[in-house]
């Protein structure tokens, strides 16, 4: 039993909960229930399947090591930053939110944990996704006579992968905290990019300025993989991804630190 | 020692908090009672740091509780029991807690001890759970990290008599040992059983507070007048002190009733019932709390 009195000045010099052991509270968060786990394991056979898929009905010439990763790339972009919206919307929509914030009462560290913990997620989604890709071309190699080119543009290709899920996961972050509700949330994640991107590729007097507003346009080099980006291009992708994941995230993450929790 | 300092909630111009203030001392339980919607579990929140306050301020053991280092083994909190991932199980719960707080993983087994969850309920999922097991896991989650002060919401709801029984020697324990204790309730019946102290609060504001045998005693005067408002004055004038609320049908008056006929008489105020509290006044106080707020919700 803890003494029931101390004084203040001792309280006050006590240890915080240092950032690490947040940090794996909101890692063992993401898989200790049914619903976080089968995402993870969703992930995880959804990008193997699209390679397997591939490798089956996909032409002998295309048979390449940057055609895998490609086709890899797509459950991720729709999963990942699903597991970063839930991991927000969760602390309210099963207002876990009261025991989570009265333990670390300093929320942006939480923000912070969970932030660090959905990008470990994605580092190793993204590792997964060229080690898939990786077999795949072998396989496709020996199984279906495939080209088996093993180019990367130099290693850009998974600087572009690692750019496109790491985006996808701190959007997901941000429009869970700004939204609050999870079906909310993953309706406007998927609805609002693609408002966009149909205003601005069919409004004539938009064209022009699509890459530099619309983030979907400005990715779109992201996805050639070979491709050596120019510097309008770089550019491009850096202010759009300022607008669309830096200002979103800092607008969801002031919200989350003024909104009140409520019980029930 | 928990100090509630003036602590104001307002929501645009309605005031769900209004300038409460109360000290909940080690050693000792205190009752928060008062009815559904009096503003309980908002105070509380504020108290935590989970709801900002418009006005007035918190402090547990001496700090606001956001500065607290490590709280939650300073503070054991319990606001909602429901308030679980419905996925998790009831072990994971306290896991993720004792993770947090840095203590040893046999405070989960303990705990469950403590609480009386079996080993086979806490590996069940929480969206299995009665409400009753919820809240023993919510104490469980709330005393993991051997707190010296425990805020507890509602606690005894969802639990039966014997859970009562139950809780009220845990808490009494708690507090012998110097721990400082609040639990809310709106039910007087549960909080009586279990505190020694009690602040009543009524649609915002502190009503009546002091130890429960003198609050239960029943000493003093109801009074009530055509004119609430006068006699208000009236006893303010006689300096009587009152609990009540001018809207409501009745004060009850620290005083004797011929005192208080003699106050209501010198300022000339029509009194319409003078009678002693014969027992129970905090029981009436509350009864009549109670049914104000039920007319309401008919009304509305």
């Amino acid at each position: 039993m803890t003494a029931p009195t101390i004084a203040v000045d001792k309280l006050r010099m006590l240890p915080a909960v240092p950032l690490g052991r947040i940090f794996r509270v909101e890692l063992r968060k993401m898989v200790d229930t049914r619903a976080g786990r089968w995402l993870l394991i969703a992930i995880g056979v959804l990008t193997a399947a699209a390679v397997v898929l591939f490798l089956f009905f996909a032409p002998p010439e295309e048979l390449h090591l940057s055609n895998f990763a490609g086709v890899a790339l797509t459950p991720q972009g729709f999963l990942l930053p699903v597991l970063g919206i839930l991991l927000m919307t969760s602390e309210w929509a099963q207002r876990t939110g009261l025991v989570t914030f009265t333990l670390e009462p300093n929320r942006g560290r939480v923000v912070v944990a969970k932030t660090l913990g959905a990008l470990l997620v994605g580092v190793v989604a993204v590792a997964l996704l060229l080690a898939v890709a990786g077999v795949g071309n072998l396989l496709g190699a020996a199984l279906q006579d495939g080209v088996g080119g093993w180019d990367t543009g130099g290693g850009r290709a998974f600087v572009y992968v690692l750019i496109l899920q790491v985006s996808a996961i701190i959007q997901g972050l941000a429009f869970g905290m700004l939204l609050m509700n999870s079906a909310a949330a993953i309706v406007c994640y998927f609805v609002i990019p693609i408002g966009f991107n149909i205003v601005f590729s069919t409004v004539p007097a938009l064209k022009g300025v699509a890459p530099w507003i619309d983030l979907g346009t400005a990715q779109e080099p992201l996805f050639e993989f070979g491709k050596v980006m120019s510097g309008t291009e770089w550019a491009q992708l850096a202010v759009t991804s300022l607008i669309w994941v830096g200002l979103l995230y800092l607008l969801g993450f002031v919200r989350l630190l003024r909104s009140e929790l409520r019980s029930a | 020692m928990i100090k509630i300092d003036g602590l104001t909630k307002r929501y645009g111009a309605h005031a769900v908090v209004e300038s409460v203030t109360f000290t909940v001392k080690p050693g000792i339980v205190t009752g928060f009672v008062g009815p559904n919607g009096a503003g309980k579990s908002t105070t509380m929140r504020m108290a935590c740091g989970l709801t900002r306050p418009s006005a007035g301020h918190a402090t547990v053991l001496g700090l606001p509780y956001a500065e607290i280092p490590n709280p939650g083994t300073q503070v054991g909190v319990l606001l909602d029991a429901s308030a679980q991932h419905p996925g998790r199980s009831g072990r994971e719960v306290l896991s993720l807690s004792a993770m947090l707080m840095g203590l040893d993983g046999h405070r989960v087994d303990e705990m469950l001890d403590l609480v009386g969850l079996p080993a086979a309920a806490a590996r069940r999922r929480v969206g299995t759970y009665s409400l009753g097991m919820r809240q023993r896991l919510g104490i469980a989650n709330a005393l993991i990290g051997h707190p010296r002060v425990l805020i507890l919401d509602e606690p005894a709801n969802g639990l039966d008599p014997a859970g009562i029984n139950w809780m009220r020697r845990l808490l009494r324990e708690f507090a012998e040992r110097g721990g400082t204790a609040l639990l809310s309730s709106h039910l007087l019946r549960e909080v009586e059983v279990i505190a020694d102290e009690l602040v009543v609060i009524d649609r915002g504001r502190i009503v009546a507070q002091g130890s429960k045998t003198e609050l239960l005693r029943g000493a003093g005067t109801v009074a009530q007048a055509a004119d609430m408002e006068s006699l208000a004055a009236a006893l303010k004038a006689a300096e009587l002190s009152y609990s009540g609320d001018p809207r409501s049908e009745g004060f009850i008056v620290d005083a004797e009733p011929l005192v208080v006929g003699e106050a209501a008489a010198s300022s000339g105020v029509v009194l319409a019932e003078l009678r002693g509290a014969d027992g129970g006044g905090l029981e009436e106080l509350f009864l009549r709390l109670t049914a104000e707020d039920t007319r309401d919700e008919v009304l509305s």
